[in-house]
């Protein structure tokens, strides 16, 4: 398995390479140094030097790929891709283009994503697998059939709208949870119980009938007729058989939502005002700060890997048969 | 709603025989969704509305609460310059003057000078001139400014000593605190008294290459030295460590006489300058703050002058964390201004001078709340959990209706909670603007005049207010917004090129008289008489989504009544400052808020040599008239008077005649705030007036409770809905169990 993880991590370098020389490109198509350094600077009274003045100071005098002007390898290392990429290799995150500090910036906004994203997915996870364990043990009932009508057309609504309707019905018109705000330790838990129910809802009714056809799959196999023609009741079939040999592809979709639990939710955090890293992502994109969006994109990536690799491992443990090789 | 007897009711009404089976379970479910109701009530009953953000310690406290929707970058007065940073800056930092919170127009009044600073001039030799000698005359403008004694700073670690007098936190063998996240984490504070050195401190600072002032190069056409100062620092600072000392380079333009008086030397008039000293760039800031920022490990944890400001004013800066909410809180040290005597006459009336003598502030503490989306933002207002509001977009409606004469007034919901509006014209113009370099629109024969006054007639800026902006404008007659010197309201202030007098209003000349200028032009009906196609014009602009295409269709229609096509052209914001700045823009949509209130800071868009193009200016529109700019150059040097307002008059005329803009609007501020707030009167000069606001907090406890009782009904009814599945699923698991094997 050793030889698996080093190929696995191997691999990784040339994709988060590939990842950060896309978000350059993607970045400085659309803004150049000295867009950022107007925004930054502002728009009134800025004068060209200033401009110049604040990219020198940040490195984005230097040229993209290719230093032309510079002798040997200094024509490749003295640019702004080489020297921002070996930068985030060596987990140095550097200030951002507005004068803060990244590492200390995701230190404090990690705590608010996670207060929000890891309850959501637990209770998503109980929620969806006790009601499609029941749709599928009873599949054709009543009970199904409405379901599949509540499933589907929770799958239809926007996301947007569940925060606002849960905004203007829960909080605004019932009174029962404040409309938006955060607080840290267990003053946290009455502004985080509209955002989680709205996160738990909006992504139920999907993988409420995902579950429910993994499920049913399973149910149709051999073994699960071998183990009721022992006479094992019903809970012990659903529990204790379909529902460990469904855990592979449920393990699959909940690992790689993993990296998300750090990165924060984007529209969630906004409507909350949750100070979290979605919220962080999208205010960096907002100011064309360069520094904290690769930063950003790059943890992303690593998260992503690093949540596919958990995947594969998980796959051990959940079905002795997988050996990684 | 739930009261405690219903709930009492309820619950005794259980049946008082044991169930069983089935039964059971649904009594222990019913019991269950009771009992949670039961609980919710009690607690409902404690007073305390369930969705209040607040804690229960800050109930009655004189907290004001209102929002901020995005991070301010920079709380160093030096290179502060933006809105939403002033929001903050001006409670914390007192420069030397300030505008009356009361008084239009706006007048400056000393804050911690002791008279509004009056400029004496010098010519080359150092003989003394007359106040109106010739701008060709003066070598030297020099304010000499004396501060009052016995304002102290904040107390702050950076002042904070050991007991053999050497700095605790900075300097040679100072304490580091390496957990420290913010100023209040330091165990020992201290303060001293505001110097006159502070003040030329800062004013060196506008010079640090490091600090990037964004008005360092306009400072440093004035201010004696300034240039110098900066090219000698760009060497030093190099390589020097984090910290350098202010304190040890000279300033000509800044000179210490005393304690506390100091010498600002400008090289020419420029009487604009003493509404400079009304902004945060001259803000005093002690060396000590700069020295205990610049020690090691500092920058890592965000500890700055950037984010942690020290001043002397009102407010400190207790809690700075922009991801959730910035507090200021009452500073102990503060000196106690008082609420000002004298107003306007229908601030008696408005009980506005009801505090005058009061030491300020008046308010304990102010809760900046992070709100990133208006929903959320106007829902808490109308819960009563933020005390003042700007009105949303989507709230319009629900908040404003108008009279049959056009004057806007609460809706009757809004009325129902005593709800107040402030409404207020901002100093601000959003304009739009002709490119005078582009060969079609721009130029200054009589044809391409006439052209630019055609469209201007067509253009319909009262319609565009009552469509797009709610009717949130006045339509502009010039470059100068009411409030301004220089703006004069009525018939004698209208821009004749557009608008007739009629019935004692401005009326927009007709559509038929556009024409004829179209005509004259040489586009009669809207089109090229050689090729008879019809003209086709640019505008450019940012903005996009399904909001502005409306607008941009409004637009479009706009020229038509002309016969002119126009192509919309809209990009990113990048791209389309870049194409202003290079001109390549021929008719765009732009706006400036005023730095201070003065015609000069208007007039000064339309000088030539701002343009834009050519010397990378704030003429946008790159007009460039040399009877403009000798007029605008008298101006600027002119105290407020009957020849100013005749050069002004000259002005306008000139450049209503060329019409290098359509005017536009000037925007309106509306501003809802509740009954508990007072002395709510805007001032759109002035960012420091939260000194002056007053809270009734007990008011506001009460009218919270009222507004806000929770709806219990829904929750018992979801409650019991829920439980009704579960035992309907336990039902029908309980029969298949029973059921004999297929």
């Amino acid at each position: 398995m050793s030889a698996y993880l080093l190929r696995r991590v191997l691999y990784a370098l040339p994709i988060l390479l590939g990842v950060n020389l896309i978000t350059f490109l993607l970045f400085f198509v659309v803004n150049t140094p000295d867009d950022m350094a107007r925004m930054q600077l502002g728009d009134r009274r800025v004068t060209q030097a200033a401009i110049e003045k604040w990219k020198v100071e940040r490195g984005y005098d230097r040229p993209l790929f290719w230093h032309a002007d510079a002798g040997g390898v200094a024509r490749a290392t003295d640019t702004l891709f080489f020297t921002s990429t070996l930068q985030l290799f060596s987990f140095d995150f550097g200030k951002s283009d507005g004068g803060r500090d990244i590492g200390t910036d995701l230190k404090q906004r990690m705590g608010p994503s996670l207060a929000i994203a890891v309850p959501v997915l637990m209770l998503q996870l109980v929620v969806a697998l006790a009601w499609a364990l029941l749709l599928a043990w009873l599949r054709g009932s009543r009970f199904d059939a409405w379901s599949a009508v509540i499933c589907v057309a929770m799958m239809s609504i926007s996301g947007l709208f569940y925060i606002i309707g849960g905004q203007y019905l829960i909080a605004k018109l019932w009174r029962l949870v404040p409309i938006s705000g955060y607080d840290g330790g267990l003053a946290a838990v009455r502004f985080l119980a509209l955002p989680v129910l709205v996160g738990v809802l909006i992504s139920l009714g999907s993988n409420v009938r995902w579950y429910r056809t993994v499920f049913l799959e399973e149910m149709g196999r051999e073994y699960v007729r071998m183990a009721r023609a022992k006479g094992l009741s019903d809970a012990r079939v659903m529990f204790a058989h379909v529902l460990r040999n469904a855990l592979i592809p449920i393990l699959t979709g909940v690992v790689v939502l993993l990296p998300s639990l750090f990165l924060g939710a984007l529209i969630t955090e906004a409507f909350f005002a949750i100070p979290g890293l979605g919220s962080y992502t999208i205010d960096a994109i907002q100011a064309q700060d360069f520094a904290i969006v690769r930063t950003m994109v790059f943890l992303g990536s690593l998260l992503y890997i690093l949540g596919l690799l958990l995947t594969d491992l998980s796959y051990v443990i959940a079905d002795p048969r997988v050996r990684l090789e | 709603m739930y009261s405690v007897d219903t709930v009492f009711i309820t619950l005794t009404s259980e049946p008082m025989h044991r169930p069983t089976g089935h039964r059971s379970m649904l009594a222990r479910a019913r019991r269950a969704a009771l009992l949670f109701v039961a609980c919710a009530g009690i607690a409902a009953c404690d007073g305390e509305p369930w969705n209040n953000p607040y804690p229960p310690t800050e109930r009655e406290a004189a907290i004001l609460y209102t929002t901020f929707q995005e991070r301010p970058k920079h709380l160093d007065p030096v290179s502060s310059y933006s809105e939403n940073e002033a929001l903050f800056t001006s409670q914390i930092y007192e420069p030397l003057v300030q505008y009356h919170f009361l008084q239009r127009p706006y007048a400056l009044v000393p804050l911690t000078a002791t008279a509004v600073p009056v400029a004496r001039y010098f010519d080359a030799a150092g003989r003394p001139l007359a106040d109106d000698a010739a701008d060709s005359d003066i070598a030297r403008a020099v304010y000499r400014i004396s501060i009052a004694p016995g304002i102290r700073f904040q107390p702050h670690p950076a002042f904070a000593r050991l007991p053999d007098g050497r700095y605790r936190y900075h300097g040679p063998g100072a304490v580091h605190l390496e957990d420290a996240r913010a100023p209040a984490d330091y165990p020992h504070v201290d303060t001293r008294e505001l110097r006159a050195a502070d003040y030329v401190y800062q004013i060196k600072r506008l010079a640090h290459p490091r600090l990037h002032s964004p008005i360092a190069s306009l400072m440093a056409k004035y201010i004696a030295g300034l240039d110098d100062l900066a090219a000698a620092l760009r060497e030093q600072v190099q390589t020097a460590p984090p910290f350098f000392d202010l304190r040890e380079v000279e300033l000509a333009g800044a000179r210490v006489i005393d304690d506390y008086t100091f010498e600002i030397t400008l090289t020419e008039r420029y009487p604009q300058f003493v509404y400079w000293l009304a902004m945060p760039f001259f803000a005093p800031i002690p060396w000590e703050a700069e020295r205990f920022y610049s020690e090691p490990g500092m920058a890592e944890r965000n500890l700055t002058l950037d984010w942690y400001p020290v001043g002397t004013g009102p407010y400190l800066l207790r809690e700075n964390n922009p991801n959730r909410r910035m507090v200021l809180a009452r500073n102990p040290n503060f000196r106690g201004e008082r609420y000002p005597a004298e107003g306007e006459p229908a601030d008696f009336a408005a009980g506005l001078l009801a505090d005058a003598g009061q030491p300020l502030p008046f308010i304990d503490e102010i809760h900046f709340m992070l709100e990133k989306e208006d929903i959320p933002e106007w829902g808490k207002f109308l819960q009563g959990y933020y005390d003042i509001s700007p009105i949303a977009p989507d709230g319009f409606d629900q908040a404003i209706r108008f009279t049959p004469d056009g004057l806007p007034e609460l809706t009757p919901e809004m009325q129902a909670r005593d709800i107040r509006l402030a409404v207020a014209t901002q100093p601000t113009i959003v304009y739009i603007g002709f490119n005078m370099l582009d060969p079609v629109v721009g130029g200054y024969d009589t044809r391409q005049r006439e052209l630019r006054q055609a469209i201007s007639i067509a253009f319909d800026s009262e319609e565009m207010i009552s469509i797009f902006t709610n009717g949130r404008g006045v339509p502009a007659q010039g470059p100068l917004p009411p409030g301004i010197f220089g703006h004069k309201p009525g018939e004698p202030g209208i821009n004749p090129v557009v608008y007739d007098w009629q019935h004692d209003r401005a009326v927009r000349k007709p559509l038929a008289h556009a024409r004829e200028l179209m005509k004259a032009a040489g586009y009669p009906d809207g089109r090229h008489p050689a090729t008879g196609k019809p003209l086709t014009l640019y505008f450019d602009a940012y903005a996009s989504g399904p909001d502005v295409k409306a607008q941009f269709n409004w637009y479009r229609k706009q020229f038509a009544k002309l016969g002119i096509q126009l192509v919309v052209r809209t990009t990113d914001y990048n791209r389309f400052q870049d194409k202003v700045r290079k001109g390549d823009a021929q008719i765009f949509g732009w706006g400036w808020n005023a730095d201070y209130p003065d015609p000069e800071n208007f007039f000064f868009l339309l000088y030539g040599p701002h343009g834009k193009v050519l010397h990378q200016g704030e003429n946008a529109s790159n007009y460039a008239n040399e009877a403009f700019d000798r007029e605008y150059l008298r101006m600027r040097s002119l105290p407020n008077g009957p020849e100013r307002q005749a050069v002004i008059d000259r002005m306008l005329k000139i450049v209503r005649e060329d019409a290098p803009w359509m005017w536009g609007i000037h925007p309106q501020g509306y501003s809802l705030h509740h009954q508990w707030y007072r002395n709510g009167k805007a001032n759109m000069m002035a960012r420091n007036t939260l000194k002056y606001r007053r809270l009734d907090p007990q008011q506001r406890a009460a009218r919270r409770r009222e507004w806000n009782r929770p709806a219990l009904a829904p929750l018992a009814t979801a409650a019991a809905l829920l439980g009704s599945v579960v035992v309907g699923v336990w039902l029908v698991l309980r029969q298949r169990r029973r059921l004999p094997a297929a």
